[in-house]
């Protein structure tokens, strides 16, 4: 691998969903990893992608309504009930 | 396993073990298990009205849609023959209601043509300013560099100052990347199933996501002031 061969930074933080999503080719791939490995920089912004990810999943932690959930054990026994 | 509707959800678990779980929940609903209902109403509630919040305008409105999803599911349990997991059925079930909806309030763009608005702006993911300027020896790399999200004070990441940020962030972003961002992340759907649900390549349903995370990264970098100068 030459230098020129090698991503920007800039090019670099384009690319980090389509490595964390296995989308680039191998030559890609390990150009990126190469990156990496030597860029604290990217490393950490890698990281901050992962860490986003994991904060954004968390948004899903709410509550049913207890109004809906209501209304939904009524319809579910009559449900029940109907066969 | 009933209470992780986040990325981790039934989707995710290996085909086996989804399949396995499946057949117990819906021989349980066959059953009239009313505990085994309410604790699927729990974990799937919450991502599907998020989920249909991306195709009606009102709570209310999205409120209706699960509710009729719920009794489909009920009315149609019997029908539901294992080939995708439970999930994907139920939100099958859930977006074809949706659109139903939508196009009867009169907002039936398709994802796909709102889509295109979307993927023509070319934004970068980082403010150019963070990189080296053309002429520089180092152009094109970090002038002031990332540093990771847990160097914070711990728990600062989790806390709900953040969590209301990060919420409101989504709520802002085009509706596209807000719809892709909701369906992978959030409610812990495959690509391939959001392109179907949405009607997207997969290409371009990778380049929305892409903008909708480095948006969302882009605020959590700027509240939790971690810019460092090199």
């Amino acid at each position: 691998m030459t230098p020129a061969d090698d991503f920007t930074c800039a090019e670099l933080v384009e690319l980090v969903t389509g490595y964390l999503e296995g989308a680039l080719d191998a030559h890609d791939k390990a150009r990126f990893e190469e990156h990496i490995a030597s860029c604290s920089g990217c490393d950490a912004y890698l990281g901050q992608m992962r860490e986003t990810i994991e904060v954004v999943g968390r948004l899903t932690e709410d509550n049913v309504d207890p109004g809906a959930a209501k209304t939904l054990l009524a319809a579910f026994n009559s449900w029940k009930a109907g066969g | 396993m009933l209470r992780n509707g986040g990325s981790v959800g039934l989707v995710e678990a290996g085909a086996y073990a989804a399949t396995y779980e499946d057949r117990r929940i819906v021989q349980a609903l066959q059953a009239g298990e009313e505990k085994v209902f309410m604790e699927l109403v729990e974990s799937l509630g919450p991502s599907m009205l998020r989920v249909a919040l991306l195709f009606v305008r009102s709570r209310a409105v999205a409120e209706e849609v699960v509710q009729e999803t719920w009794l489909g599911v009920l009315s149609g349990i019997g029908r539901f023959e294992g080939r995708s997991t439970l999930k994907t059925w139920v939100f099958r079930i859930l977006t074809n209601i949706a659109k139903t909806r939508a196009e009867r309030e009169g907002r039936s763009v398709p994802f796909s043509s709102l889509a295109s608005n979307d993927l023509e702006s070319g934004e970068p993911s980082v403010e150019p300013d963070r990189f080296l300027p053309d002429g520089d020896r180092w152009a094109g790399h970090w002038a002031s560099s990332p540093r990771r999200f847990d160097a914070q004070p711990e728990g600062r990441l989790l806390a709900s100052e953040t969590m209301n940020l990060v919420q409101r962030v989504v709520e802002t972003l085009p509706d596209v990347q807000r719809a892709v961002l909701t369906m992978r992340d959030i409610a812990g759907f495959a690509s391939e199933e959001v392109c179907e649900a949405l009607g997207l390549t997969d290409v371009n349903q990778r380049v929305l996501l892409h903008r909708a995370r480095s948006k969302v990264r882009a605020a959590l970098e700027a509240y939790l002031g971690e810019e460092e100068t090199t």
